[in-house]
């Protein structure tokens, strides 16, 4: 009697879905992380397929991060759901000024979802993944039914180290230091609206997403001491960042309007859609507070990299009890820029 | 609710629509409320809809009163 | 953007305030602008700044979503309720307006309810004609601008003989509003003039506030929209004040015409008519200064529709949106302002939308006051 040899069927990615099946911890599953998160993925400590990665730490102080991604739609101009969830995470590491090491990955799919997404979301990931030098080394899958998850939901979360005696933190803001920021924003936001639906007009604004770890890293280093924090100014824009900093550091924010680097079609899009692009989420843009007398040095750093061609000073940092972000407008009047109350809708008034 | 923005018309469509453009940023909307639209006229559009088109000597003539404005006082 | 940019010049800017300044001779001006459109350039470009203290801007009740009465809000979370196959397509404005009982559409929305935003009345009849078991209603309100777009969809919807497709209508008339203003101003903030809508006046053109500028004896200037346009008008209202004239001028000669869009106010005209009565949150019931579809149109009229029963909701006893909305008081006067009533917990309409006395000020004015009393 011959024994006959199992048929591997292969994953019909073209035209195959995602089944509970392949949620349940079977062979499904196991064909699933396979065929399309570890060929996309592919690293050492990945291939190792257990349920953790394990690898020595060098000594010093780690940073650790997690974010979840649901952005929608999981496709757009300049990037996807994919690329976007490994280059926020490397950014919550690099805004500490930390050296990102490792990601892990976990996705909640929908059933139903078509596998040549899946499949594309994967690549998508791998490549941003290896572009930035930091590889996705553990993950996780689960299938929900069909309703309970916007097609795919992703959960990154990342370890880095910090250089030995760099602390920056949100509350180290204090009167005099100035502000920068790294180039135009509104870019992502604007990028991701135009796709959605109501709101479809044909543009060529690409979303910014990038990992931002090699400029930060660049950026710590021509500060020399002098970097009090960097953050990302991702959902609520550049007016919740400056607002979060603000009421950390117990300090005042005045910028110029006229300084903010912004680009004429994103302006025209943001004026179409009644926004203002200081709500307007960001995904590879920072602010980085700096002591007056070394920030003209970051900022020549940031120029001369490829993700800070646009950085310029924006502001200063003051005295205020009351912790406002003021702006002097392009007009030469005075207004203050609050953080977003909920979701920003688009104003037709 | 008056939030409204010249734009420049840069193709007509049938069925009384147009693309138009701010900055390169294009949209496709409604004539159905101006008569007589060329590529190249600039439209005030509120939600979707074009409202009137810009008469461009007018405007140049508000410049021109804007800026005597500017100097009366010296 | 052409048509923009060159309405936003700082430097010049600095130099009409100058002679605003060198020519604003008397004590005290006091001019509203009517529309919310403006109230938000002046908020957004910090054009108070620019001006003498002398002059001072009162904000009117030129935001449709303002002047809303609660109920008729109530009125479309409770159709969207009790009818389940209904879609309710808004524009974004109106989604986080406080209704009753702690109600919104947006918080209606979280509870189920098919609400969709929508930035164009076209894309509710695009709705309606790919989701036939769906009936849409779209919430129409506005001023004479938006008017016409409403009008246009109607038609569509007629044209393509869609059956799913009505409109729950709140438009409102400028004029009207404007008289209303001008009747009580008599014990009120004592109005020296007014800056008049812009767009809504693309429409109307300049001839409807004529009989208003004579009976009152005020100066309207219907200006546009860029921060330059307001500084010019402002310029325009003090030479009027001064040489004693009560004339309609037109600023914003780019866009509007003495007679106006003749072709969009025909459209409104066949489809719609003069409500007898309607009520203005803050401003009470004004005569003849709504309207509603004609009889013919009927079938697209949500209201007779689906029989919707008329809602009174009162504001918040200690709400003051009303008073703000005549210029009586300012937002800071108000006791909820910034404790109780703020723009993650409005508790009325001045608050949660962008164009209200009391957002504008809170987004764009505090630090102003506080300056000014430390």
């Amino acid at each position: 009697m011959t024994l006959h040899k199992a048929v591997h069927r292969k994953l019909d990615i073209v035209n195959g879905r995602v089944d509970m099946s392949h949620g349940a911890g079977g062979r499904a599953m196991g064909q699933l992380i396979a065929d399309i998160f570890h060929a996309a993925l592919d690293n050492p400590l990945l291939r190792q397929a257990n349920d953790q990665a394990a690898f020595d730490v060098p000594g010093g102080r780690m940073a650790m991060t997690t974010d979840g991604y649901v952005v929608w739609p999981l496709f757009f101009p300049g990037g996807d759901i994919g690329s976007l969830s490994v280059h926020g995470t490397i950014n919550d590491l690099a805004m500490a000024g930390a050296k990102p090491l490792y990601l892990s990955a976990s996705f909640i799919i929908e059933e139903g979802f078509p596998l040549a997404d899946l499949e594309r979301i994967a690549r998508s990931m791998g490549e941003a993944s290896r572009r930035a030098g930091v590889p996705v080394v553990t993950g996780d899958t689960k299938v929900v039914e069909r309703g309970k998850a916007d097609g795919v939901f992703i959960s990154t979360a990342g370890v880095g180290l910090i250089p030995p005696g760099l602390n920056l933190s949100g509350d180290l803001a204090r009167p005099g230091d100035v502000v920068l920021v790294s180039g135009t924003i509104g870019d992502h936001g604007v990028a991701v609206m135009s796709k959605r639906d109501n709101l479809e007009f044909e543009t060529e604004i690409l979303s910014d997403s990038a990992a931002l770890h090699e400029l930060t890293a660049a950026m710590v280093v021509a500060a020399d001491g002098g970097l009090k924090l960097m953050r990302d100014p991702t959902r609520g824009g550049l007016a919740a960042t400056l607002n979060e900093i603000a009421h950390q550091s117990k300090v005042g924010v005045r910028i110029k309007e006229a300084a903010i680097p912004i680009r004429p079609q994103v302006a025209a899009a943001c004026e179409l859609l009644g926004l203002d692009p200081l709500n307007v989420a960001n995904e590879g843009k920072l602010v980085a507070v700096v002591e007056q007398g070394k920030a003209q040095a970051v900022l020549d750093t940031m120029k001369a990299h490829p993700l800070g061609g646009d950085a310029a000073i924006i502001g200063e940092i003051i005295a205020d009890d009351h912790h406002f972000v003021q702006m002097v407008t392009v007009f030469g009047g005075g207004r203050m820029v609050d953080w977003l109350a909920g979701e920003q809708l688009p104003r037709i008034c | 609710m008056c939030l409204a923005i010249p734009t420049r018309v840069v193709e007509l469509l049938p069925g009384q629509m147009a693309k138009v453009s701010l900055d390169g940023v294009i949209k496709i909307v409604s004539l159905a409320l101006v008569d007589d639209v060329q590529t190249g006229d600039y439209v005030i559009l509120h939600v979707g809809y074009a409202l009137t088109k810009i008469d461009e000597d007018e405007a140049l003539k508000t410049l021109e009163l804007l800026r005597e404005a500017g100097v009366a006082a010296e | 953007m052409k048509h923009v940019d060159e309405y936003r010049d700082g430097d010049l800017a600095k130099a009409i305030a100058a002679t605003i300044a060198a020519e604003a001779v008397r004590p005290s001006y006091r001019f509203m602008e009517f529309c919310g459109g403006h109230t938000h350039a002046i908020a957004r470009y910090g054009i108070e700044d620019l001006l003498p203290p002398s002059i001072r801007m009162i904000h009117g009740p030129g935001c449709p979503v303002c002047v809303l009465p609660i109920g008729r809000i109530d009125e479309a979370i409770a159709l969207v309720k009790t009818h389940p196959e209904v879609t309710l397509c808004t524009y974004a404005d109106l989604m986080r307006v406080p209704a009753s009982k702690g109600q919104s559409l947006l918080r209606a929305k979280a509870d189920g309810a098919d609400i969709r935003m929508v930035y164009s009345t076209l894309d509710a009849i695009e709705i309606a004609k790919a989701e036939p078991n769906r009936h849409v209603v779209f919430m129409a309100i506005g001023f004479e601008t938006t008017t016409p777009p409403t009008a246009m969809a109607v038609r569509m919807a007629e044209k393509l003989g869609l059956t799913n497709f009505s409109i729950l209508c709140n438009h409102v008339l400028t004029p009207s509003a404007i008289g209303a203003i001008l009747d009580t101003d008599a014990d009120g903030v004592k109005l020296d003039g007014f800056v008049g809508p812009a767009h809504v006046s693309v429409v109307i053109g300049t001839d409807p506030y004529k009989p208003y500028a004579q009976k009152y004896q005020k100066p309207v200037v219907v200006t546009g929209f860029e921060p330059l346009d307001v500084l010019q008008a402002v310029l325009m209202l003090v030479r009027q004040v001064n040489q004693g004239r009560h004339q309609v001028e037109n600023q914003y000669m780019r866009a509007v015409t003495s007679a106006g869009n003749v072709k969009a106010q025909k459209e409104v005209g066949a489809l719609f008519e003069l409500r007898e009565s309607f009520e203005w949150r803050g401003l009470g019931s004004i005569p003849y200064s709504a309207l509603k579809l004609r009889k013919e149109f009927e079938r697209f009229d949500a209201e007779r529709r689906f029989g919707v029963t008329p809602v009174s909701a009162s504001d918040n006893p200690a709400c003051e949106c009303g008073i703000i909305l005549r210029g009586l008081k300012r937002p800071a006067d108000c006791r909820l302002f910034g404790t109780a009533c703020t723009p993650d917990t409005p508790m009325g309409s001045c608050m949660v939308s962008s164009e209200g006395a009391c957002a504008a000020h809170w987004t764009y004015g505090r630090f102003r006051q506080l300056e000014q009393a430390s």
